[in-house]
């Protein structure tokens, strides 16, 4: 049960976009469409995993003093993986995500967790914070680009909903992403309240 | 006439924070204050040039001579992290009141994504070691404005009453999303300049 807890804990109450508010240069960034916020979430979320997991596992290992260097490096190990592992099977979703991809190392929700959970609890519960921080991510990715893909061409995982002459193409371009992921925030604001 | 264009294009027509998206975090971290805002676009101007000339050097002549270039992330990130540490303990040594102007910011930068993704592009665009030094100096200088700017903006916002909902985050995104509006009409400015250079016909 208290797993449970920990991963909706990711998912709903510290949603790490719309209430923690990091990594907020992929979630503007990649979110032009449904399919890709999603691709970029769940790439987050395979080293989001991996790198609490480990870090967990050998955290008595590392002396304080250079525990945040060897939590880059390990994140960064697995961002590079994850790098190949992209090019081999999905060429054409990596070219199309491009510097994003190595830009999860420096991404705060990795370091972030690693430092707040994964340095603290052992490996199965940060598993678990991993799993649950890494879909809320997704979901909030992937909401974010289905509401700028629809508004912007009409569609939703490039199935038509309305002709895509009403579309707002600003939604699919850079002020879009600001607008969008505002109003997306202070309506979560305003739910969050009620 | 080149690295003019180039210095526009980066400041302006793809500016890296609205256009590009990289550096969310300290522009949307430390905007509240125009003063705190310059500081801080100071020293990312400073960190970015120099990490650029320390990648580019790692790239070309460790990574590149020794067929290592899948290591290229974390070997830069890695770079990146040690030069900002290097960069606090000489300017507390050699200028304590650039210490004083920048210090606060510097530890910050290491997780600042513009450093690492501006080192990665100048690779992947294959620029020359000058090119890529003129091209990372006019990226800050493009992060710095959009910074100020937007710091300008949220400091008028804190007096005017906003709705509930709206307070914080969302007000400062929506604005964001208006500068982003306004920076894109600069879209095409980048061809007619190349044009009149003689670069481009």
């Amino acid at each position: 049960m208290n797993n449970f807890k920990v991963l909706m804990n990711g998912i709903v109450k510290e949603n790490p976009t719309f209430v923690l508010l990091l990594g907020m240069c992929p979630t503007l960034g990649t979110t032009s469409s449904a399919i890709n916020g999603m691709g970029m979430g769940l790439a987050t979320m395979f080293v989001l995993i991996c790198s609490n997991v480990v870090i967990s596992s050998i955290k008595n290992l590392i002396p304080d003093m250079v525990r945040i260097p060897s939590f880059v490096v390990v994140i960064a190990s697995f961002v590079t993986l994850l790098q190949m592992l992209m090019q081999a099977y999905v060429p054409a979703l990596y070219a199309t995500l491009g510097l994003f991809i190595p830009l999860i190392v420096v991404n705060c929700i990795l370091l972030g967790r690693a430092e707040a959970f994964a340095a603290k609890n052992g490996p199965v519960s940060s598993f678990f914070d991993g799993l649950g921080m890494g879909l809320g991510f997704t979901m909030a990715l992937t909401l974010l680009g289905a509401v700028r893909e629809l508004l912007g061409t009409g569609k939703i995982f490039n199935v038509s909903v309305f002709p895509e002459d009403f579309g707002m193409l600003i939604f699919v371009l850079a002020p879009g992403a600001f607008l969008a992921l505002g109003y997306l925030i202070a309506i979560v604001n305003r739910l969050k309240k009620a | 006439m080149e690295y003019i264009l180039i210095f526009i294009t980066a400041i302006f027509v793809n500016n890296i924070v609205l256009s590009q998206f990289l550096g969310i975090c300290p522009f949307l971290g430390v905007s509240k204050k125009v003063e705190t805002a310059m500081g801080m676009g100071a020293a990312v101007a400073f960190v970015l040039t120099i990490a650029t000339i320390v990648t580019y050097l790692i790239q070309k002549f460790v990574l590149d001579t020794f067929g290592l270039a899948y290591l290229q992330t974390i070997a830069f990130i890695l770079v990146i992290a040690a030069l900002v540490q290097m960069v606090e303990i000489i300017l507390k040594k050699v200028s304590p009141s650039l210490y004083q102007a920048l210090g606060v910011f510097l530890p910050l930068i290491t997780t600042n994504c513009c450093i690492l993704g501006v080192a990665i592009l100048v690779i992947q665009k294959n620029f020359d070691l000058l090119t890529g030094v003129v091209y990372a100096f006019s990226t800050a200088i493009g992060f710095a404005l959009a910074l100020i700017v937007f710091a300008g903006i949220r400091e008028q916002l804190s007096l005017v009453k906003i709705p509930k909902g709206m307070q914080g985050m969302p007000i400062a995104l929506v604005v964001a999303g208006l500068l982003a509006m306004a920076f894109m009409g600069f879209s095409g400015v980048d061809k007619g300049l190349a044009v009149l250079f003689g670069i481009q016909a």
